[in-house]
């Protein structure tokens, strides 16, 4: 019970990291609604059918996420390099806590950044059905793939590094690979396999499946193990660190 | 029952000898200080007692628990004040110190109380409400050091309490840390020769990772025959470098 009550300490300690932080609001709920008008009044002049609303809010929705992991990376990395996890570390907090109060808080905000691209997707003309619940449900896989891969970087990564790593490679990496911005089937050959054996096209694919009537669960189980992989990476990883002091 | 017995502690990084066979004992209450030159081993002795360093060999009990093999319980006996601030920067002081009350197992209302308590204690109460990120290199280190004493550690560990700060506040500090004397063992590791010297019961000088010299500031000077405390250092410091 001390254990549980220590660690949700902790994850509200993160959240009010987080949400104090504006770049989590620019980037986290800001930046996915501005793309999703610029993309929606392009789609308005020159209409091309992957950018139709039922097709574009699932893919910004999982565009969004990846900035989850940016925001899970920086707080780690920047709780290290400020000494911050030295001084946890001679709390009782085991490392099963630390990674579920760095991870818990980026649930409901992935919660919310969802709910906040599919009301706007609303307004711009989507229709108003229960498949947006389902959609917005099977987002939280991705969600998850995306904040391990923050607690993987934050945890072997120093704060410059993971600027670069999870604030522009891995967002234009998850973008370029997922469909969101152009048909990757269509392409075939390498690029469409290497799309096919990573998790960011499945999760575009999940969720706009959820939405559409399509196929879901097969794409969520592949993000899901992806998920599970790097959670249990990131788990290993900080452990390691942990014992280290560092 | 000593507040800390060190058997033979050591570590080592590859070639690299850092702390060298340690044997040292400090009493319940006493306020030590650990002192040597820059990579004398003074931080990685620190890190070994608190239990975020392991020891290559010998052991280390802190209130009659080994760091080796009763980590977790070590970890509920101390407070430590690291070099850096290490403090919540987004957070307000009051909401630090909830954070450090919580994590040391106290329920919401023992961590209210504790925290208010300590406010007023460490005078911190007046800047309760401010994020960490906007207050003053003296604030900062008051409150990371009230961090440190909100779980009631029987052992607390300020490492370079006082660095960087101007004469004034480091005095200021000085009170903080000799008010804490009867309250908790404090091990203090310092740069600044007269903290030692004013703050201190015993003094301990590191050199290349062995206990070259251990007892009060007087007690040194005559060892080394020196008329203040900084020669008698010096002199320590210097006939162990010769050897």
């Amino acid at each position: 019970m001390k254990n549980l009550r220590r660690m949700l300490c902790f994850a509200g300690r993160c959240a009010k990291e987080i949400l104090r932080d504006p770049l989590t609001l620019f980037f986290g709920l800001a930046f996915p609604i501005l793309l999703l008008l610029l993309l929606s009044l392009i789609q308005a002049h020159i209409p091309v059918d992957l950018f139709r609303i039922e097709h574009l809010a699932p893919g910004v929705a999982v565009f969004g996420q990846s900035f989850l992991a940016l925001f899970a990376a920086m707080l780690i990395s920047r709780d290290r390099s400020s000494a911050f996890l030295t001084r946890l570390y001679t709390t009782p907090l085991r490392a099963v806590d630390f990674l579920l109060g760095y991870l818990l808080p980026l649930i409901p905000m992935a919660l919310a950044q969802g709910a906040a691209v599919y009301a706007v997707a609303l307004i711009l003309g989507l229709p108003l059905r229960a498949d947006i619940l389902y959609a917005l449900a099977a987002g939280l896989v991705p969600a998850l793939l995306y904040i391990a891969l923050g607690l993987l970087c934050g945890t072997v990564l120093s704060d410059k590094q993971v600027g670069g790593i999870c604030g522009a490679l891995l967002t234009n990496l998850s973008a370029w690979l997922s469909g969101v911005w152009f048909d990757v089937t269509l392409l075939g050959g390498v690029f469409g396999g290497i799309c096919k054996a990573l998790p960011f096209w499945h999760a575009v694919e999940a969720c706009r499946g959820a939405l559409n009537g399509g196929s879901v669960w097969g794409h969520l189980a592949v993000v899901a193990a992806y998920a599970a992989a790097l959670l249990a990476l990131a788990s290993l990883c900080f452990a390691r660190k942990m014992k280290k002091g560092e | 029952m000593h507040a800390i017995e060190t058997q033979a502690l050591t570590r080592r990084f590859g070639a690299l000898t850092a702390v060298d066979g340690l044997n040292l004992t400090v009493e319940e209450g006493e306020l030590f200080a650990l002192l040597g030159v820059n990579g004398a081993g003074k931080t990685t002795a620190i890190r070994m007692l608190c239990g975020l360093l392991a020891p290559t060999s010998g052991d280390a009990l802190i209130c009659g628990k080994s760091v080796v093999r009763e980590t977790a319980a070590v970890k509920q006996l101390i407070g430590v004040s690291p070099q850096e601030t290490a403090v919540g920067l987004h957070l307000t002081v009051r909401e630090n110190l909830l954070l450090m009350a919580g994590l040391h197992g106290f329920d919401k209302a023992q961590s209210r109380d504790k925290t208010e308590e300590i406010l007023r204690r460490l005078h911190l109460d007046q800047v309760a409400d401010k994020r960490a990120k906007t207050l003053s290199g003296g604030w900062m280190r008051r409150l990371s050091i009230a961090m440190a004493l909100i779980g009631e550690p029987r052992v607390l560990f300020l490492d370079e309490p006082t660095l960087g700060l101007d004469v004034l506040i480091r005095r200021e500090l000085w009170q903080v840390i000799r008010d804490l004397k009867g309250r908790a063992t404090v091990i203090l590791t310092t740069h600044y020769l007269e903290e030692a010297q004013s703050l201190s019961d015993r003094i301990g000088i590191l050199g290349h990772g062995r206990l070259t010299a251990l007892g009060t500031a007087e007690e040194l000077m005559a060892a080394a025959g020196t008329g203040s405390f900084e020669e008698a250092f010096v002199a320590l410091v210097g006939e162990e470098a010769a050897k």
